[in-house]
């Protein structure tokens, strides 16, 4: 274990090296202008010799592939840069944000797992029955629907017609202070989306283990022997069938990072995704740097816990062939 | 910051923790009987930055600071941190200020002479990324005299220099000794003005809170919130919710609350002109007949009704009609037989499709507008046809403004400006030939020596007469020569809870949202009885 865990970190190097030069590169190449973007609406009324002196002071003339050298010298000493958009160092623009976007996506995490293990098991006692299909078509529509259009029908439904829940931010506009109860309130809507997004899979993935595995000999014979439904369900198929979505889930934090990155922007939380747009579109380069880098050590770090994770419950799987 | 993330991870801890918790819906208690002590208000644009040296607030009203003087609600200049007016010597070339006694910056320092030195030598240091540097241009140096009096010694006489000095005044000892262009001051000002930054959530909303401190009056309403919300929308949703007290809307948004007894709609008017930039090294923008028949075609009062919903004015020049500044003899009507004849003396014939052309030259050209403003492009499609009815091809294209950057010297563009405070700061930047395709300065590279000369004695002579008259030149010149065509000045339309009494709007510049609206003096607000 300790060994795949170390050689997954000697693969991490050269794929960081390699996701970051990415980034500077296509940042580059798009048409988006670093000064302009700095400068807002300002710009637009600037002589060539405050765009001229913006632009040295940017760096941004430079070629990008010294930028990223640059960057990166820095940035194994632990020296992030500073963001020109935000206006403040790097490490500050995560640290603000980055804890409201890890409470957003361990909510959604949470009840998409729960939620998806529960339909997945009602779908699979029966396969065929009625349940079943009702779960089955609503998994597949739902895989479906775009994640922006389900908030935004969320916001309409929830916040403008039914007036049920807050439409967006973190607390209401006018409290001052960050309370639990009013965090608690305005997370259940983009949490909510963003699990909605989450769960066909878990469902179908959970509905397949499950029925398989009820189908097996092991299964077949507690049946014969009597056991209760529940202790077969729970005791004995529940296990062999989330072998799959264990390792299903360290394989969704792509998926939960984008999902997050357009969940925030509809309801304007304050999290790091909200962030990464802006560093996009207005080519800041350090900003985007460190934030690509984080999403690409949470892909990693995923995918090794899902083979670590089934590793560990599965006796047939030996960790170091991985 | 380490205060911020150790409440995160409290309310993280105490989110994932207690199951329950009471959930209020938007707008409870936001609705009527609200207090007159607290406002929360809804603007599209978020700051960048709160720091004064990086541009924050330098055309005034900017709630955290003040600068040496101040506008009043007929943008006319009175003290704020300086006692009085600045003393004008040598020609217009020295200017003095004495400073105000007895004001301290919210952290309790007192306000001196080198608080002012260090924030304008600071916003004229080359390292400082402040996009509007060009604004002090005249400025040779800036020193202390004594220890209540700061000197500004100018580069050449420069009539409306007192103007510029609203720029908010930071103290050295909070803003000194760090990067101004990313320092922790751009998030977390010390200022002298009425209100102190209590909090801002990057996105989502800045609230401001009374300053115990202010030298002057202490406000009625003690808290002000800012809530950003880009979408217009989305912002008279929640105007609608009790959510926001107040908001910033588009004329056909803010017409849906012109019955709602409980809001009051304020209409302020603006030097902010949508107008046609004619680059002058353009065959057939460059033309001055070409230029007189569109100037002469273009039905104003149209667009004012049509597309601005009647908010606004028609534009014969860069000064808004009703305006002190404005020309005698500069106000003419739509007249298409005379965009006509022009054109027919000046040798453009009108061809088999109506379109003229001359020496083998159609009259067409292409006008850009930037994607994404809608108020933009309707201005653009209504002057092509109103050019085509005078024979005049005009293509509307429109593109991001990193395309329309590179083509602006041969392409016509549908830009939008306008600089309130004195004639000089608008009229020199767009009009002015030594600054010609400079940035996004003279974008159509006008260039009129007549003008260019007007231009340098309104700025120079202190004389208000001889300015006037230098001013009304400009003008005349320009309906003579119309390198641009104006089209209209547009109002900003504010929605606000009737909840105070005697509120007014100043006249604005192109930028709006934070600085202006009715809540430019919200520190001298009075609640209705």
């Amino acid at each position: 274990m300790g060994r795949l865990v170390a050689r997954r970190a000697l693969f991490a190097v050269p794929a960081l090296l390699l996701v970051t030069f990415g980034v500077f590169a296509v940042a580059a190449a798009s048409p988006f202008d670093p000064v302009r973007a700095y400068g807002g609406t300002a710009v637009l009324g600037a002589d060539q010799e405050t765009l001229d002196r913006l632009r040295a002071n940017l760096g941004a003339g430079e070629p990008f592939a010294a930028r990223w050298w640059r960057w990166l010298t820095q940035a194994v000493t632990g020296e992030l840069g500073d963001s020109g958009v935000m206006r403040q160092p790097v490490t500050e623009v995560i640290g603000e944000r980055l804890v409201w976007s890890a409470l957003l996506c361990a909510v959604a995490f949470g009840v998409a797992v729960l939620a998806g293990t529960a339909a997945g098991v009602l779908a699979a006692r029966r396969p065929g029955s009625w349940t079943d299909r009702a779960v089955t078509s609503l998994a597949y529509t739902l895989e479906a629907a775009p994640v922006f259009w389900t908030a935004l029908l969320a916001v309409w439904l929830f916040a403008l017609q039914l007036d049920l829940l807050p439409a967006g931010g973190l607390t209401d506009t006018a409290s001052e202070h960050v309370s639990p109860g009013q965090v608690l309130s305005h997370v259940v809507l983009p949490a909510g989306v963003l699990a909605l997004s989450q769960l066909p899979w878990f469902t179908l993935y959970v509905r397949q283990g499950v029925g398989d595995a009820l189908a097996e000999d092991p299964v077949r014979g507690a049946r014969a022997r009597g056991l209760s439904e529940r202790t077969v369900l729970l005791g004995h198929a529940l296990r062999s069938g989330l072998l799959p979505v264990l390792t299903l889930i360290g394989s969704r934090v792509p998926e939960l990072i984008t999902g997050a990155l357009l969940v925030e922007t509809v309801f304007s939380w304050p999290g790091i995704a909200a962030a990464t747009v802006e560093a996009a579109t207005s080519v800041d380069f350090p900003l985007l740097a460190a934030l690509t880098t984080l999403a690409t050590v949470a892909v990693l770090a995923g995918n090794l816990l899902a083979d670590l994770l089934y590793g560990l419950t599965d006796p047939r799987v030996e960790l170091n062939r991985l | 910051m380490a205060r911020r993330r150790t409440r995160g991870a409290a309310a993280l801890a105490a989110a994932l923790g207690t199951a329950a918790a009471a959930c209020s819906a938007p707008g409870s208690g936001a609705e009527a009987g609200s207090p007159a002590d607290s406002v929360v208000i809804g603007v599209s644009s978020e700051p960048d930055t709160l720091s004064p040296l990086l541009g924050y607030g330098k055309d005034g009203n900017s709630k955290i600071f003040d600068g040496l003087l101040a506008h009043d609600a007929g943008l006319g200049l009175e003290p704020a941190l300086a006692a009085a007016l600045p003393e004008i010597t040598d020609g217009g070339l020295t200017y003095t200020y004495t400073l105000r006694q007895g004001v301290e910056f919210s952290d309790g320092e007192p306000l001196t002479p080198a608080d002012v030195v260090f924030t304008y030598r600071t916003v004229l240091d080359e390292k400082t990324n402040n996009t509007s540097r060009s604004e002090l241009n005249a400025v040779e140096d800036v020193r202390a005299a004594g220890d209540d009096k700061v000197v500004f010694r100018l580069k050449y006489p420069y009539a409306p220099f007192a103007g510029r000095t609203v720029l908010p005044i930071v103290p050295e000892h909070a803003a000194g000794g760090q990067d101004p262009n990313t320092g922790s001051f751009n998030t977390e000002p010390v200022g002298t003005g009425p209100y102190v930054l209590s909090s801002w959530r990057k996105g989502e909303k800045l609230t401001f809170k009374a300053n115990p401190r202010y030298w002057g009056a202490a406000p009625e309403v003690k808290t002000l919130t800012m809530a950003i919300v880009q979408d217009d929308d989305v912002r008279a949703t929640r105007l609608r919710s009790g959510d926001l007290d107040g908001a910033v809307l588009p004329p056909a948004l803010a017409a849906t609350f012109e019955d709602d007894g409980s809001r009051k709609t304020y209409t302020a008017t603006s030097y902010d002109s949508r107008t046609v930039t004619l680059p002058t090294a353009n065959e057939v923008t460059g033309d001055r007949a070409i230029r007189r028949a569109l100037d002469a075609a273009v039905d104003r009062e149209a667009m004012v009704d049509k597309i601005l919903d009647g908010a606004g004015r028609p534009a014969y020049g860069p000064i808004p009609v009703d305006d002190p500044w404005f020309g005698p003899g500069v106000r003419r009507e739509r007249d298409l037989g005379k965009a006509r004849t022009v054109l027919d003396d000046a040798g453009w014939k009108p061809g088999k499709d109506g379109i003229r052309a001359r020496d083998g030259r159609r009259a067409a050209f292409t006008l850009l507008y930037p994607s994404g403003d809608k108020v933009r492009q309707d201005h653009a499609l209504a002057y092509a046809s109103d050019a085509r009815k005078a024979g005049i091809d005009v293509t509307a294209e429109s593109a991001t403004w990193e395309v329309i950057e590179p083509r602006m010297k041969d392409d016509a563009v549908l830009a939008g400006f306008g600089s309130t405070g004195d004639p000089d700061y608008g009229l020199y930047t767009t009009l002015h030939s030594s600054l010609a395709g400079d940035g996004f300065n003279n974008m159509g590279r006008y260039d009129n020596p007549a003008v260019d000369k007007a231009l340098d004695t309104g700025r120079r002579v202190q004389d208000p007469l001889a300015r006037k008259a230098a001013y009304d030149t400009v003008q005349k010149e320009l309906v003579e020569d119309p390198g641009y065509t104006f089209l209209t000045h547009i109002d900003h339309l504010y929605v606000l809870a009737d909840r105070w009494e005697g509120l007014t709007t100043q006249t604005e510049p192109h930028e709006h949202g934070f600085a202006s609206g009715p809540w430019w003096n919200v520190e001298d607000w009075q609640p209705k009885e």
